[in-house]
């Protein structure tokens, strides 16, 4: 047996067993028998609430635009969050106390503050800037919020990256004479990067799932805000709800599955160091913190 | 300097923040626990349902299940959680009720990693001294599972108190919502933008420092 928790069933254990399995599955098909009164009950099964979706007007003027929109501005935030996060990441390890102290600041500090409020904040500013246009302000507001947070975030995997690796490569670096500079841009970073792969795309699940809040709270026209002008021309709240969801899981689930396959084909690959940053990694790197931080773990997966 | 702060309540907002927070870690705890058991249970039917539960609410995002807790639940179906005539009161349950759903399929998963974390060969030595199952459970597996999990925990715990802003999607008067009402007014936006945030970070750095602390003091050395 693979768990710690129970042993391989008897004949006894075998009969419990299936008497749960028919308990629990009689509960599950009450709980969605009573949606689906429900649902009748709202008239909301009708299937003109539903046609629309196999229309392909829903698709080409709300939904697809909407999605268009969320992947841009997931897009763009991962792009530019990457390098930031890259060199935060790097100074928050430096030799010196003047580079490492700040870095940490600056890291910690954007990492505890709810991405809402550097949205709405971003959102402002440009406002008064008067240098934005109000049409892309959403757009502008939605992605320097998430880089401000995913640079944070990146920074952390960054560092879990470098650290992951084993010490014999910076000790090795160091015996054939490269510099400290030349170890971490030519030994260190380049494992790291192969090594972070995994953690960095999960990463992105997070940036798709928080661009929901600039349609929401900003009125950036992803595809949450679509939903909601869609419910408006169709009168097909729950519907659209439940397509957008839809949408969301599987876009996420791929992400998610993408990245779960990188750690295992890395795993395995005989060329790596055998360091993975894997899914959870930030949060492990809180347990085992490195010093020069005051070490409150952010939730940074979440 | 902070004059622009007279005549907003922005105590009672982080207050409602807390409230936020502290009643859906409770409710979190309970559901994500309930869910984890189902995981690491021996019944496939419940293992399935666990799974299939935490990896299609776990990718979808939070704000979607909070703005659908009140525009499908409460306006379409009626669900008011017992608050029917106060709409402000029906706001945060319903706020609550979807930071819960969102947050446990998270406890879960850390809790799930936590009974991982146990080495399979300290249940095969306990069933070998002829502990049985329940001695397993409450005297070798959980004790450690649960001094593993804290780190873990506590990440989720500040990653929660960071998503109650989302709750001012559907008009809960917390922190981020009496924000936007303010930087939109009031011409400090800098200013103001410094107060919500060291507010945040007064609510999340002891959780992490303390939590941490913890963790660390109570972790399992192997």
């Amino acid at each position: 047996m693979t768990s710690v928790l129970y042993d391989a069933p008897g004949p006894r254990a075998k009969r419990r067993n299936v008497l749960f399995s028919v308990v629990f599955l009689v509960l599950l098909a009450l709980v969605l028998w009573w949606v689906w009164q429900k649902m009748d009950d709202k008239d909301q099964l009708k299937w003109s609430l539903w046609e629309p979706f196999t229309t392909s007007e829903a698709w080409t003027t709300y939904l697809l635009p909407g999605l268009r929109n969320t992947l841009k501005a997931a897009a763009l935030s991962m792009v530019i969050a990457l390098p930031l996060g890259a060199f935060f990441g790097i100074s928050r390890m430096s030799d010196h106390r003047w580079v490492r102290v700040p870095a940490s600041v600056v890291v910690e500090f954007f990492r505890s503050i709810p991405v809402l409020l550097l949205m709405l904040f971003a959102n402002e500013v440009y406002a008064r800037s008067g240098n934005v246009s109000s049409e892309d302000r959403p757009l502008y507001a939605v992605v320097t919020g998430l880089v401000l947070y995913n640079a944070s975030v990146l920074a952390e995997i960054v560092r879990a990256g470098i650290l992951s690796l084993p010490k014999g490569q910076t000790e090795a670096a160091y015996a054939v004479g490269l510099r400290k500079g030349q170890t971490m841009t030519s030994i260190l970073l380049p494992q790291a990067v192969t090594a972070m792969l995994p953690a960095i795309v999960s990463q992105l699940v997070v940036i798709v799932k928080d661009t929901a809040l600039g349609g929401v709270m900003i009125g950036y026209t992803e595809l949450l805000n679509t939903r909601s002008t869609l419910a408006a021309n169709y009168a097909n709240v729950i519907q659209s709800f439940v397509v957008v969801g839809i949408i969301y899981i599987i876009l996420n689930f791929l992400l998610t599955s993408f990245a779960s396959w990188l750690e295992r084909r890395l795993r395995r690959s005989k060329r790596s160091t055998g360091a993975v940053v894997g899914v959870g990694a930030v949060d492990e790197l809180n347990a085992a913190e490195v010093g020069g931080s005051y070490g409150a773990g952010a939730g940074g997966t979440i | 300097m902070f004059d622009f702060l007279q005549g907003y309540d922005v105590l009672g907002a982080f207050w409602m923040t807390v409230k936020l927070t502290a009643l859906s870690a409770v409710g979190s705890l309970v559901w994500g626990t309930l869910l984890a058991a189902m995981r690491v249970s021996p019944v496939p039917l419940m293992r399935g349902f666990g799974t299939a539960y935490v990896n299609i609410v776990r990718n979808i995002p939070l704000t979607v299940i909070i703005v659908f807790s009140s525009l499908g639940l409460a306006d379409i179906f009626g669900m008011t959680l017992g608050a029917s005539d106060d709409f402000k009161a029906q706001g945060f349950r319903l706020a609550v009720l979807g930071l819960v759903a969102y947050t446990a399929a998270f406890v879960c998963e850390a809790l799930r990693s936590g009974i991982n974390t146990v080495p399979l060969g300290q249940a095969e030595a306990a069933r070998a001294i002829g502990l049985s199952f329940s001695q397993t459970l409450r005297l070798i597996v959980l004790p450690q599972a649960f001094r593993s999990v804290i780190g873990p925990l506590a990440n989720v715990l500040i990653a929660l108190t960071k998503n109650t802003t989302v709750a001012a999607a559907i008009g809960v008067a917390e922190a981020a919502y009496l924000m936007k009402g303010m930087i939109e007014k009031e011409a400090q936006t800098l200013a103001i933008g410094a107060v919500f945030a060291l507010g945040f970070v007064v609510l999340t750095l002891p959780t992490g420092l303390i939590l941490g602390w913890l963790s660390k003091r109570l972790a399992v050395k192997r």
